[in-house]
């Protein structure tokens, strides 16, 4: 997970989501206020938990095609790829069995192709094609804008655009044709208390603008 | 009296064999049997199947040219997201994969392990997964619900390689980590396992380190014990000690250039494990000097 994704949910449990688990990569829970080990949740647990479906996930995504197809396991021709990423890791299982919302820390039309070069979290079209039940995509998070599927078909809708970005910068950014309402809204900009959180409390060192340099 | 079975870690290598499907325990760079695997890489085992989640282990035995195929979901440095020598294997096209989603590795031991020829899993449905595995196949729900699932043949090991905190000469392992990964797993879906340790302690010291529950491993699960101090270096063995990040940088770039292999190799693989272990104490007393 990134380092915003991490603060995004940090902060959630600090303002409107105060019974959420967050775990801190390994293999601990992490109590909200001090830090305090809660609980344990090892790898082998967290595989139960993917496929329980009791979790929503924030992944990363290389490529991610207009139904939410995601990859991050190779570029090129998988059979000897040009670039080898990191793999499918849980991404199919993730996305077959809950939840899941990609981070984009840049938004560019090399990660919104028309076709990904390996589908590893699996995109409306193809949860459609094999009756998964379960899958569901929430939200793509970008430097840009928020995306979503709630079109009739699920392909990817421009949700809104963050403050100072344009409908059209967008667009130039996404290599395929987004659904875009007549009018869209701006990105709700966090609220002072929120900001005090984030600057003061979550992320004093600034981690989060490494992200997105 | 129970069978000692400590042995070093070359006699490890000795009771493999070439075309081996080789079970390796950790995750990433944590935890990673990476003495054994330099016993490897000092012997003359090639054409091997490595089955893990996969880290420096893969990346080291894949340099070496010692692996046919990776049964993996990941190769990952976890600091370093990426693994320099597994990716360049698989630009060059010069191993196989079978690529796996990470709970389907699960499945396909916990298959082995109890002897079933599959168990069936929803992860991998709709992906690219049965794509680039043409091997694998689905299988209908029995019951009234009828649902297809990935049909996730058993992964059966030749030999499973995993290094813990402590063990007894019986083969009796402990971890006192955070994770005990799957350690366990591979030992049960393999034919034989070798356990490596930071230290051998008599039987009654395992409890005097760590409640019943951190014994992972028993010794019906393992066949040899090698006494491996520092034998996860450079992944984390914590809590003996955390991952050497400085050494691991400096690993990561010997993929840089044929070059800069050959000179990793002859200073850090070339000497043995205790010359392995020399190294990286020159390499830290000469990083703390520097000002």
């Amino acid at each position: 997970m990134g380092v915003i994704p991490a603060l995004g949910a940090r902060l959630a449990r600090l303002t409107f989501a105060p019974d959420l688990l967050v775990s801190d990569g390994e293999a601990y829970l992490l109590a909200p206020d001090d830090g305090t080990v809660e609980g344990w949740l090892p790898f082998r647990s967290v595989f139960t938990v993917v496929a329980a479906g009791r979790r929503h996930v924030m992944m990363g995504a290389a490529q991610l095609d207009r139904y939410g197809n995601q990859n991050i396991s190779c570029i090129g021709d998988w059979s000897r790829p040009r670039a080898q990423l990191l793999g499918v890791r849980g991404a199919p299982g993730n996305t077959i069995n809950h939840p899941v919302s990609y981070w984009v820390p840049r938004h560019t039309p090399r990660v919104f192709v028309e076709a990904v070069d390996m589908v590893c979290g699996i995109g409306y079209d193809r949860a459609a094609a094999i009756g998964a039940r379960f899958h569901e995509l929430r939200v793509v998070v970008t430097n840009l804008a928020v995306l979503d599927f709630q079109t009739p078909g699920h392909a990817m809708r421009l949700r809104s655009v963050h403050p100072g970005v344009t409908v059209s910068d967008v667009l130039a950014a996404t290599g395929f044709p987004l659904a875009v309402r007549d009018e869209v809204p701006v990105t709700r900009a966090p609220t002072p208390a929120e900001l005090a959180l984030i600057r003061d409390r979550l992320d004093p060192d600034g981690r989060r603008e490494q992200e997105l340099a | 009296m129970t069978a000692d079975k400590v042995m070093n870690a070359d006699d490890v290598a000795g009771e493999l064999r070439s075309g081996m499907t080789i079970g390796i325990g950790g995750w990433g760079s944590r935890r990673k049997p990476m003495a054994l695997v330099r016993a490897i890489l000092r012997s003359a085992l090639t054409d091997l199947t490595v089955v893990s989640y996969g880290g420096p282990d893969v990346g080291l035995l894949v340099a070496a040219g010692r692996v046919r195929r990776v049964v993996c979901g990941f190769v990952t440095l976890d600091s370093i997201p990426l693994e320099p020598h597994f990716r360049l294997a698989r630009q060059s096209g010069a191993i196989e994969l079978t690529e796996l989603d990470e709970g389907m590795l699960h499945w396909g031991l916990l298959a082995a392990a109890h002897r079933l020829p599959f168990l069936p899993i929803r992860a991998g449905l709709g992906s690219d997964v049965p794509r680039v595995n043409p091997q694998l196949r689905t299988v209908r729900s029995p019951y009234e619900d009828g649902e297809e699932l990935i049909a996730m043949p058993a992964l059966r090991l030749d030999a499973a390689l995993i290094h813990l905190n402590r063990a007894d000469p019986a083969g009796n392992g402990q971890y006192l980590g955070p994770d005990p990964y799957f350690d366990d797993l591979f030992c049960q879906a393999a034919g034989r396992a070798f356990l490596s340790c930071e230290q051998v302690v008599d039987t009654a010291g395992l409890l005097a380190a760590g409640p019943p529950q951190s014994l992972l491993v028993n010794r019906a699960m393992v066949d040899g014990v090698v006494e491996a101090p520092g034998g996860a270096h450079f992944t984390s063995c914590v809590p003996d000690y955390g991952r050497d990040e400085a050494f691991q940088a400096e690993y990561a770039a010997s993929a840089a250039s044929p070059q800069a292999w050959q000179r990793f190799s002859s200073d850090y693989l070339a000497g043995g494990e205790t010359g392995y272990q020399d190294a990286v104490r020159r390499l830290r007393d000469a990083t703390k000097a520097r000002p």
